[in-house]
């Protein structure tokens, strides 16, 4: 089992073996995430029972809190593989993190937009300056910040290198940011309204958002595929087995 | 054997680094401290620009708020804060730029001491130079913003902390934006999330004072801030400096 891990590893560091395999990956991860998703929205928009307090409109928790777990953990596979790219100097680690960039920054834009209109039925307000808000806020801006950077610099090895590093100064500081963004919002504002704390969910409420999780981290898996396969073609353009590859098309 | 081992030892002999009198890491230090004193204190206008931005962009206050005490008093900390912290940025951006084109920013990557400690040496020159100048011309301000007299001394504190933190974590972004002709807008862009920590404990250590409580929490956690990024910074400026020497 190792010793495969390590072999399959070593294999993904190649441009070439690393299009083969993940060409196999790609139907299972399309049919996990097609599966998933119906399954949870379904059970989630028809079957779940309304919720007590705030009727159907926490509903869109099932898009919303998905959003935001891939938020957060895309910057940290980011960072993990800007590691990998910076320690092993394996450039597949770079075509990764360029592929989660711009998926994670959606995920953060989708968190906030269902964020905001999940506040009209229930805080009376689109926006509130909440902690939690805030530090999604600034994790936005965080991603455009190392999607800028990438465009900006011209040398791929460059900008993979220094994308890298920004990533990882950015894990560093994630938790500064959202320690101090908890005592500003402790300090200034008044605990208004807040979130209705988790109740012991039903199974049928909590059963369509575990779908829902897996199924964004399947669509996750299955987008960022196909933007670092792309990639993959784009970078190897000149070498014989993307030719041979192209012409048979 | 014994021959053996003694014609390896005269192999491997040669290989040895023959004994010159190198000077110590810390006269090394103190020779790039002096070194980058020395071309700041000549580029008076990089100097002089930042505490004109800084006092510039206070002035704006005013007169797009509302010039009454009520308003603007209420304001002060987080427009001073403001207003200090992108001035620092601004400073910091032509920090490595005219060491790139002049090639002793590679020399100081290639002369065999660690590049951490001497790239600290160009943060702590930059922030005695301009941020220091900066700190003092905070309370002069403030007094046009009707800022409380009790929290002159805790803004000038915070701000003599938290620049020290500014300096540090922009000086990673000023090097890796090193390479580019023009970053002005990009740098901002890296480097304004991370200073948000900052900005909140020091408006907040003088939130504290104007209210008659204690700053003395929130001037720690700068502190704390600085000393953390003093210790982590040096080596992601170093790091970030070899990324942008590469690419020349």
């Amino acid at each position: 089992m190792w010793n495969w891990l390590k072999t399959l590893y070593h294999r993904l560091g190649s441009p070439k073996w690393f299009y083969q395999i993940t060409g196999k990956w790609l139907p299972w991860f399309v049919a996990a995430s097609l599966v998933l998703l119906t399954t949870g929205l379904v059970m989630g928009l028809a079957y779940a029972p309304m919720d007590y307090q705030q009727g159907n409109s926490f509903r869109i928790m099932y898009i919303h809190v998905p959003a935001a777990f891939l938020a957060q953990s895309v910057y940290m596979m980011m960072a993990a593989a800007g590691v990998v790219m910076l320690v092993w100097k394996i450039k597949m680690a770079d075509v990764v993190a360029q592929a989660l960039a711009p998926v994670g920054a959606a995920m953060t834009f989708i968190s906030l937009v269902t964020g905001a209109i999940w506040g009209m039925p229930t805080w009376g307000t689109w926006w509130m300056w909440d902690a939690r808000l805030t530090s999604m806020l600034i994790l936005f801006f965080l991603y455009l910040g190392v999607i800028a950077l990438r465009e900006a610099l011209s040398p791929q090895e460059v900008a993979a290198k220094a994308c890298a590093l920004l990533a990882i100064v950015g894990v560093i500081n994630i938790p500064i940011i959202k320690y101090s963004v908890d005592w500003w919002y402790t300090l200034h504002q008044p605990a208004s309204i807040k979130l209705t704390e988790k109740p012991a969910m039903p199974a049928s409420m909590y059963l369509p958002l575990l779908f829902m999780v897996l199924g964004f981290y399947a669509l996750l898996g299955w987008s960022v595929l196909l933007r670092a396969r792309a990639e993959v073609l784009r970078r190897e353009a000149k070498s014989g087995w993307v030719r041979e590859l192209l012409k048979d098309k | 054997m014994n021959l053996v081992k003694k014609t390896n030892a005269a192999a491997f002999c040669r290989l040895t680094p023959k004994k010159v009198n190198s000077p110590s890491l810390m006269a090394v230090f103190i020779a790039a401290c002096r070194r980058e004193w020395q071309l700041q204190v000549r580029r008076k206008g990089d100097l002089i620009n930042p505490l004109v931005f800084f006092a510039l962009v206070v002035v704006l206050f005013p007169l797009g708020v509302s010039p009454t005490a009520e308003i603007l008093a209420p304001v002060a900390p987080g427009v001073l804060w403001v207003a200090a912290l992108l001035a620092v940025l601004m400073s910091l951006d032509a920090l490595f730029r005219p060491d790139l084109q002049d090639g002793s920013l590679e020399q100081l990557l290639v002369c065999g001491y660690p590049a951490a400690p001497l790239s600290l040496a160009k943060v702590l020159v930059h922030w005695l130079l301009s941020c220091v100048p900066l700190v003092l011309l905070a309370p002069l301000l403030g007094v046009m913003l009707y800022l409380p007299f009790q929290a002159q001394g805790v803004l000038m504190l915070s701000l003599l902390l938290g620049s020290l933190t500014l300096s540090l974590v922009g000086a990673i972004g000023a090097a890796l934006t090193t390479g580019l002709g023009k970053s002005g807008v990009l740098m901002t862009l890296l480097v304004l999330p991370f200073y948000m920590p900052v900005l909140i404990f020091g408006t907040g250590a003088m939130q504290a004072a104007i209210g008659g409580h204690t700053a003395l929490a929130h001037l720690a956690l700068l502190g704390a801030l600085a000393l953390v990024a003093l210790v982590l910074s040096p080596w992601a400026i170093a790091a970030a400096l070899r990324i942008a020497v590469s690419g020349e």
